[in-house]
Protein backbone atom coordinates (compact mmCIF):
# COMPACT_ATOMS: atom_id res chain seq x y z
CA UNK A 1 0.00 0.00 0.00
CA UNK A 2 2.74 2.35 0.98
CA UNK A 3 4.69 1.50 -2.16
CA UNK A 4 1.72 2.33 -4.36
CA UNK A 5 1.39 5.72 -2.79
CA UNK A 6 5.06 6.41 -3.38
CA UNK A 7 4.84 5.25 -6.97
CA UNK A 8 1.90 7.54 -7.59
CA UNK A 9 3.71 10.51 -6.09
CA UNK A 10 6.83 9.86 -8.14
CA UNK A 11 4.81 9.48 -11.30
CA UNK A 12 3.02 12.75 -10.59
CA UNK A 13 6.29 14.54 -9.88
CA UNK A 14 7.99 13.28 -13.02
CA UNK A 15 4.99 13.97 -15.19
CA UNK A 16 4.80 17.50 -13.84
CA UNK A 17 8.49 17.84 -14.66
CA UNK A 18 7.68 17.34 -18.32
CA UNK A 19 9.09 13.84 -18.47
CA UNK A 20 7.43 10.82 -19.95
CA UNK A 21 5.52 8.56 -17.60
CA UNK A 22 8.06 6.61 -15.56
CA UNK A 23 7.86 2.85 -15.44
CA UNK A 24 7.98 1.31 -12.01
CA UNK A 25 6.28 -1.94 -12.81
CA UNK A 26 9.14 -4.36 -12.24
CA UNK A 27 12.18 -3.85 -10.08
CA UNK A 28 11.02 -0.72 -8.27
CA UNK A 29 14.57 0.64 -8.30
CA UNK A 30 14.62 1.07 -12.06
CA UNK A 31 13.08 4.26 -13.44
CA UNK A 32 12.81 4.86 -17.17
CA UNK A 33 12.32 8.44 -18.34
CA UNK A 34 12.29 10.37 -21.61
CA UNK A 35 11.43 7.35 -23.75
CA UNK A 36 10.82 8.15 -27.41
CA UNK A 37 11.13 6.68 -30.86
CA UNK A 38 10.77 7.72 -34.48
CA UNK A 39 8.05 6.81 -36.91
CA UNK A 40 9.00 4.25 -39.54
CA UNK A 41 8.36 4.10 -43.26
CA UNK A 42 6.53 0.80 -43.55
CA UNK A 43 7.77 -2.33 -41.79
CA UNK A 44 10.91 -3.25 -43.69
CA UNK A 45 13.29 -0.91 -41.94
CA UNK A 46 14.37 -1.39 -38.34
CA UNK A 47 13.14 1.15 -35.81
CA UNK A 48 15.07 2.69 -32.94
CA UNK A 49 13.95 3.76 -29.46
CA UNK A 50 15.71 5.93 -26.92
CA UNK A 51 15.36 6.52 -23.17
CA UNK A 52 17.23 7.08 -19.95
CA UNK A 53 17.36 4.13 -17.54
CA UNK A 54 18.07 5.11 -13.96
CA UNK A 55 19.00 2.76 -11.13
CA UNK A 56 17.67 4.43 -7.98
CA UNK A 57 18.47 1.46 -5.75
CA UNK A 58 21.45 0.33 -3.69
CA UNK A 59 22.35 -2.69 -5.84
CA UNK A 60 23.68 -2.79 -9.40
CA UNK A 61 21.18 -3.89 -12.05
CA UNK A 62 22.04 -5.51 -15.39
CA UNK A 63 19.90 -5.06 -18.47
CA UNK A 64 20.10 -8.26 -20.52
CA UNK A 65 17.41 -7.88 -23.16
CA UNK A 66 14.25 -6.34 -24.56
CA UNK A 67 10.82 -7.55 -25.53
CA UNK A 68 7.99 -5.84 -27.40
CA UNK A 69 5.01 -6.99 -29.45
CA UNK A 70 6.06 -4.36 -32.03
CA UNK A 71 9.21 -6.15 -33.16
CA UNK A 72 10.30 -9.79 -33.33
CA UNK A 73 13.95 -8.91 -32.63
CA UNK A 74 14.41 -5.98 -30.30
CA UNK A 75 18.01 -5.60 -29.15
CA UNK A 76 20.25 -3.04 -27.55
CA UNK A 77 22.72 -1.85 -30.16
CA UNK A 78 25.50 0.66 -30.00
CA UNK A 79 26.54 3.06 -32.73
CA UNK A 80 30.23 3.94 -32.71
CA UNK A 81 32.05 6.49 -34.82
CA UNK A 82 35.77 5.93 -35.32
CA UNK A 83 38.63 8.41 -35.82
CA UNK A 84 37.98 8.47 -39.58
CA UNK A 85 34.36 9.47 -39.01
CA UNK A 86 33.03 6.06 -40.04
CA UNK A 87 30.05 4.97 -38.01
CA UNK A 88 29.13 1.36 -37.37
CA UNK A 89 26.57 -0.45 -35.26
CA UNK A 90 26.78 -3.65 -33.24
CA UNK A 91 24.91 -5.43 -30.42
CA UNK A 92 25.85 -3.90 -27.08
CA UNK A 93 25.53 -7.03 -24.93
CA UNK A 94 24.59 -6.74 -21.27
CA UNK A 95 24.47 -3.30 -19.69
CA UNK A 96 25.29 -2.97 -16.01
CA UNK A 97 23.95 0.11 -14.22
CA UNK A 98 25.59 0.92 -10.89
CA UNK A 99 23.48 2.12 -7.93
CA UNK A 100 22.52 5.76 -8.41
CA UNK A 101 23.71 5.75 -12.02
CA UNK A 102 21.85 6.20 -15.30
CA UNK A 103 22.40 4.85 -18.77
CA UNK A 104 21.26 6.98 -21.68
CA UNK A 105 20.00 5.37 -24.87
CA UNK A 106 20.33 8.26 -27.30
CA UNK A 107 20.97 8.91 -31.00
CA UNK A 108 24.48 7.97 -32.04
CA UNK A 109 25.13 5.80 -28.99
CA UNK A 110 23.26 3.01 -27.28
CA UNK A 111 19.77 2.50 -28.63
CA UNK A 112 16.98 -0.05 -28.65
CA UNK A 113 17.09 -1.45 -32.17
CA UNK A 114 13.69 -2.78 -33.22
CA UNK A 115 14.27 -5.39 -35.89
CA UNK A 116 11.52 -7.23 -37.78
CA UNK A 117 8.71 -4.79 -37.11
CA UNK A 118 5.29 -6.39 -36.91
CA UNK A 119 3.51 -3.19 -37.85
CA UNK A 120 4.55 0.27 -39.03
CA UNK A 121 5.51 2.76 -36.34
CA UNK A 122 3.03 5.59 -36.72
CA UNK A 123 3.62 9.09 -35.39
CA UNK A 124 1.35 9.79 -32.41
CA UNK A 125 1.05 6.12 -31.39
CA UNK A 126 2.84 4.43 -28.51
CA UNK A 127 4.08 0.88 -27.98
CA UNK A 128 5.10 -1.08 -24.88
CA UNK A 129 8.78 -1.95 -24.52
CA UNK A 130 9.85 -4.34 -21.75
CA UNK A 131 13.35 -4.19 -20.33
CA UNK A 132 14.58 -7.57 -19.06
CA UNK A 133 17.05 -7.72 -16.18
CA UNK A 134 19.41 -10.51 -15.12
CA UNK A 135 17.56 -11.11 -11.84
CA UNK A 136 14.39 -11.95 -13.77
CA UNK A 137 12.90 -8.51 -13.16
CA UNK A 138 11.09 -6.66 -15.91
CA UNK A 139 10.19 -3.04 -16.44
CA UNK A 140 7.69 -2.07 -19.12
CA UNK A 141 7.60 1.44 -20.50
CA UNK A 142 5.15 2.92 -22.99
CA UNK A 143 7.23 4.53 -25.76
CA UNK A 144 5.72 7.42 -27.72
CA UNK A 145 6.35 7.45 -31.48
CA UNK A 146 7.41 10.88 -32.71
CA UNK A 147 8.04 12.10 -36.28
CA UNK A 148 10.82 10.66 -38.45
CA UNK A 149 12.79 13.88 -38.13
CA UNK A 150 12.51 14.02 -34.31
CA UNK A 151 15.75 14.77 -32.51
CA UNK A 152 14.79 14.10 -28.91
CA UNK A 153 11.94 13.32 -26.52
CA UNK A 154 10.55 16.87 -26.76
CA UNK A 155 10.51 17.11 -30.56
CA UNK B 1 78.51 16.68 -2.16
CA UNK B 2 75.03 18.02 -1.97
CA UNK B 3 75.57 20.06 -5.07
CA UNK B 4 76.66 16.98 -6.98
CA UNK B 5 73.50 15.19 -5.95
CA UNK B 6 71.39 18.04 -7.30
CA UNK B 7 73.35 18.04 -10.54
CA UNK B 8 72.79 14.33 -10.72
CA UNK B 9 69.03 14.77 -10.38
CA UNK B 10 69.15 17.53 -12.94
CA UNK B 11 70.88 15.31 -15.47
CA UNK B 12 68.39 12.54 -14.84
CA UNK B 13 65.56 15.03 -15.28
CA UNK B 14 66.91 16.27 -18.60
CA UNK B 15 67.34 12.66 -19.68
CA UNK B 16 63.74 11.84 -18.73
CA UNK B 17 62.41 14.84 -20.63
CA UNK B 18 64.48 13.92 -23.69
CA UNK B 19 63.17 10.37 -23.53
CA UNK B 20 59.59 11.60 -23.24
CA UNK B 21 60.07 13.90 -26.22
CA UNK B 22 61.52 11.04 -28.23
CA UNK B 23 58.69 8.68 -27.30
CA UNK B 24 56.18 11.39 -28.14
CA UNK B 25 57.78 12.00 -31.53
CA UNK B 26 57.93 8.25 -32.22
CA UNK B 27 54.25 7.79 -31.47
CA UNK B 28 52.92 10.89 -33.19
CA UNK B 29 55.12 11.72 -36.19
CA UNK B 30 57.75 8.98 -36.18
CA UNK B 31 57.73 5.38 -37.36
CA UNK B 32 55.41 4.38 -34.50
CA UNK B 33 52.74 6.83 -35.58
CA UNK B 34 49.39 5.91 -37.11
CA UNK B 35 48.92 5.85 -40.85
CA UNK B 36 47.73 9.21 -42.16
CA UNK B 37 43.98 9.07 -41.88
CA UNK B 38 41.10 11.00 -43.31
CA UNK B 39 42.55 12.20 -46.59
CA UNK B 40 40.80 15.36 -47.74
CA UNK B 41 38.15 15.02 -50.41
CA UNK B 42 39.18 16.26 -53.84
CA UNK B 43 37.51 19.38 -55.27
CA UNK B 44 34.13 18.80 -56.89
CA UNK B 45 35.70 20.05 -60.14
CA UNK B 46 38.06 17.04 -60.04
CA UNK B 47 35.27 14.49 -59.47
CA UNK B 48 33.50 12.46 -62.13
CA UNK B 49 30.30 10.56 -61.41
CA UNK B 50 26.74 10.28 -62.71
CA UNK B 51 23.82 9.80 -60.34
CA UNK B 52 20.05 10.40 -60.26
CA UNK B 53 18.33 12.66 -57.75
CA UNK B 54 15.09 11.77 -55.98
CA UNK B 55 13.06 13.49 -58.70
CA UNK B 56 14.72 11.48 -61.45
CA UNK B 57 17.07 14.22 -62.69
CA UNK B 58 20.57 13.29 -63.86
CA UNK B 59 23.11 14.80 -61.47
CA UNK B 60 26.88 14.92 -61.19
CA UNK B 61 29.58 17.05 -59.58
CA UNK B 62 28.71 19.91 -61.94
CA UNK B 63 25.23 20.04 -60.35
CA UNK B 64 26.87 21.20 -57.13
CA UNK B 65 29.27 23.78 -58.55
CA UNK B 66 28.16 27.41 -58.43
CA UNK B 67 26.56 27.18 -54.99
CA UNK B 68 28.03 26.05 -51.66
CA UNK B 69 27.30 22.42 -50.86
CA UNK B 70 26.59 20.21 -47.87
CA UNK B 71 26.83 16.50 -48.67
CA UNK B 72 26.29 13.42 -46.54
CA UNK B 73 26.50 9.67 -47.14
CA UNK B 74 23.94 7.32 -45.61
CA UNK B 75 21.08 4.96 -46.39
CA UNK B 76 17.37 4.97 -45.71
CA UNK B 77 17.38 1.67 -43.78
CA UNK B 78 19.70 3.28 -41.21
CA UNK B 79 17.75 3.50 -37.94
CA UNK B 80 19.99 5.79 -35.90
CA UNK B 81 22.79 7.85 -37.46
CA UNK B 82 21.11 8.84 -40.74
CA UNK B 83 17.78 10.17 -39.46
CA UNK B 84 19.71 11.93 -36.69
CA UNK B 85 22.09 13.58 -39.16
CA UNK B 86 19.28 14.54 -41.54
CA UNK B 87 17.43 16.06 -38.57
CA UNK B 88 20.61 17.91 -37.57
CA UNK B 89 21.04 19.21 -41.13
CA UNK B 90 17.39 20.31 -41.15
CA UNK B 91 18.02 22.19 -37.89
CA UNK B 92 21.15 23.88 -39.26
CA UNK B 93 19.25 24.93 -42.39
CA UNK B 94 16.52 26.43 -40.20
CA UNK B 95 19.22 28.37 -38.32
CA UNK B 96 20.70 29.68 -41.56
CA UNK B 97 17.35 31.09 -42.66
CA UNK B 98 17.70 32.67 -46.11
CA UNK B 99 21.24 31.29 -46.41
CA UNK B 100 19.74 27.83 -46.74
CA UNK B 101 18.23 28.78 -50.10
CA UNK B 102 21.70 29.45 -51.47
CA UNK B 103 22.97 25.94 -50.72
CA UNK B 104 22.97 22.51 -52.31
CA UNK B 105 22.26 19.73 -49.84
CA UNK B 106 22.82 16.18 -51.11
CA UNK B 107 22.10 12.98 -49.21
CA UNK B 108 23.97 10.30 -51.17
CA UNK B 109 23.00 6.67 -50.54
CA UNK B 110 25.61 3.99 -49.96
CA UNK B 111 22.91 1.32 -50.34
CA UNK B 112 21.67 1.70 -53.94
CA UNK B 113 20.32 -1.85 -53.89
CA UNK B 114 17.49 -0.81 -51.55
CA UNK B 115 17.51 2.95 -52.06
CA UNK B 116 15.79 3.45 -55.40
CA UNK B 117 14.78 6.89 -56.68
CA UNK B 118 11.26 6.38 -55.26
CA UNK B 119 12.61 5.27 -51.87
CA UNK B 120 14.88 8.30 -51.69
CA UNK B 121 11.98 10.60 -52.65
CA UNK B 122 9.79 9.26 -49.87
CA UNK B 123 12.58 9.41 -47.30
CA UNK B 124 13.92 12.92 -47.93
CA UNK B 125 10.32 14.17 -47.96
CA UNK B 126 10.33 13.87 -44.17
CA UNK B 127 13.18 16.36 -43.74
CA UNK B 128 14.06 19.92 -44.81
CA UNK B 129 12.90 20.59 -48.41
CA UNK B 130 16.42 21.72 -49.41
CA UNK B 131 17.73 18.15 -48.92
CA UNK B 132 18.06 16.21 -52.19
CA UNK B 133 18.43 12.43 -52.27
CA UNK B 134 20.95 10.97 -54.72
CA UNK B 135 21.26 7.36 -55.82
CA UNK B 136 22.69 5.47 -58.78
CA UNK B 137 24.46 2.33 -59.92
CA UNK B 138 26.81 0.71 -57.46
CA UNK B 139 29.96 1.56 -59.44
CA UNK B 140 28.95 5.23 -59.63
CA UNK B 141 28.35 5.31 -55.87
CA UNK B 142 31.86 3.89 -55.48
CA UNK B 143 33.22 6.74 -57.62
CA UNK B 144 31.50 9.45 -55.56
CA UNK B 145 32.72 7.91 -52.32
CA UNK B 146 36.23 7.74 -53.74
CA UNK B 147 36.17 11.42 -54.66
CA UNK B 148 34.92 12.35 -51.21
CA UNK B 149 37.41 9.89 -49.60
CA UNK B 150 34.37 8.43 -47.85
CA UNK B 151 34.14 4.75 -46.99
CA UNK B 152 31.25 2.33 -46.72
CA UNK B 153 30.91 -1.37 -46.12
CA UNK B 154 28.04 -3.83 -46.14
CA UNK B 155 27.71 -5.74 -42.84
CA UNK B 156 25.30 -8.64 -42.19
CA UNK B 157 23.04 -8.29 -39.15
CA UNK B 158 21.80 -10.99 -36.80
CA UNK B 159 18.28 -10.62 -38.21
CA UNK B 160 19.57 -12.04 -41.50
CA UNK B 161 19.50 -8.60 -43.08
CA UNK B 162 22.37 -6.24 -43.64
CA UNK B 163 23.38 -2.79 -42.50
CA UNK B 164 25.98 -0.37 -43.85
CA UNK B 165 28.96 1.10 -42.04
CA UNK B 166 29.71 4.46 -43.60
CA UNK B 167 31.41 7.82 -43.15
CA UNK B 168 28.99 9.85 -41.06
CA UNK B 169 30.57 13.31 -41.41
CA UNK B 170 28.90 16.10 -43.37
CA UNK B 171 31.13 17.49 -46.15
CA UNK B 172 31.18 21.22 -46.93
CA UNK B 173 32.26 22.60 -50.30
CA UNK B 174 32.47 26.22 -51.47
CA UNK B 175 30.61 27.43 -54.55
CA UNK B 176 33.87 27.06 -56.50
CA UNK B 177 33.80 23.33 -55.73
CA UNK B 178 36.72 23.58 -53.32
CA UNK B 179 36.45 21.38 -50.22
CA UNK B 180 36.07 23.65 -47.15
CA UNK B 181 35.70 21.42 -44.10
CA UNK B 182 33.77 18.62 -42.46
CA UNK B 183 31.17 18.62 -39.71
CA UNK B 184 31.66 15.56 -37.53
CA UNK B 185 28.80 13.40 -36.36
CA UNK B 186 27.43 14.84 -33.12
CA UNK B 187 29.24 18.13 -33.58
CA UNK B 188 27.30 20.71 -31.56
CA UNK B 189 25.17 23.15 -33.49
CA UNK B 190 27.19 26.15 -32.24
CA UNK B 191 30.23 24.76 -34.11
CA UNK B 192 28.41 23.35 -37.11
CA UNK B 193 26.46 26.45 -38.15
CA UNK B 194 29.50 28.80 -38.23
CA UNK B 195 31.31 26.24 -40.41
CA UNK B 196 28.42 26.33 -42.88
CA UNK B 197 28.44 30.13 -42.80
CA UNK B 198 32.15 29.96 -43.69
CA UNK B 199 31.33 27.92 -46.81
CA UNK B 200 28.60 30.45 -47.65
CA UNK B 201 30.89 33.45 -47.13
CA UNK B 202 33.51 32.01 -49.42
CA UNK B 203 30.93 32.17 -52.16
CA UNK B 204 30.36 35.88 -51.47
CA UNK B 205 34.09 36.61 -51.65
CA UNK B 206 34.37 34.71 -54.90
CA UNK B 207 31.45 36.65 -56.34
CA UNK B 208 32.90 40.10 -55.69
Amino acid sequence: MKKHTLTGTLAALLTLGGLSVPALAGPEDVVVVNAWSRASIGMNRPGAAYMTIRNTGDEPVTLIGLATPLAMMPKIHETKTNAEGVSSMSPAGEIAIAPGESVALEPGGLHAMLMRLQEPMTEGDTFPLTLLFDDGGEVTVEVPILGIAARGPED
Amino acid sequence: MRRRAILGYGAAGVGAVALMLFVGWWQVDGPGGPEPIGQRPVALTAMDFRLTDHEGNAVGPETLIGRPTMAFFGFTYCPDVCPTTLSDISGWLDDLGDGADEMNVAFITVDPERDTVETMAEYVGYFHPAIRGWTGPEEQIARVADGFRATYERVPTESGDYTMNHTASVFLFAASGRFVTMIDYHEPREFAVPKIRRALEEEMEGAT
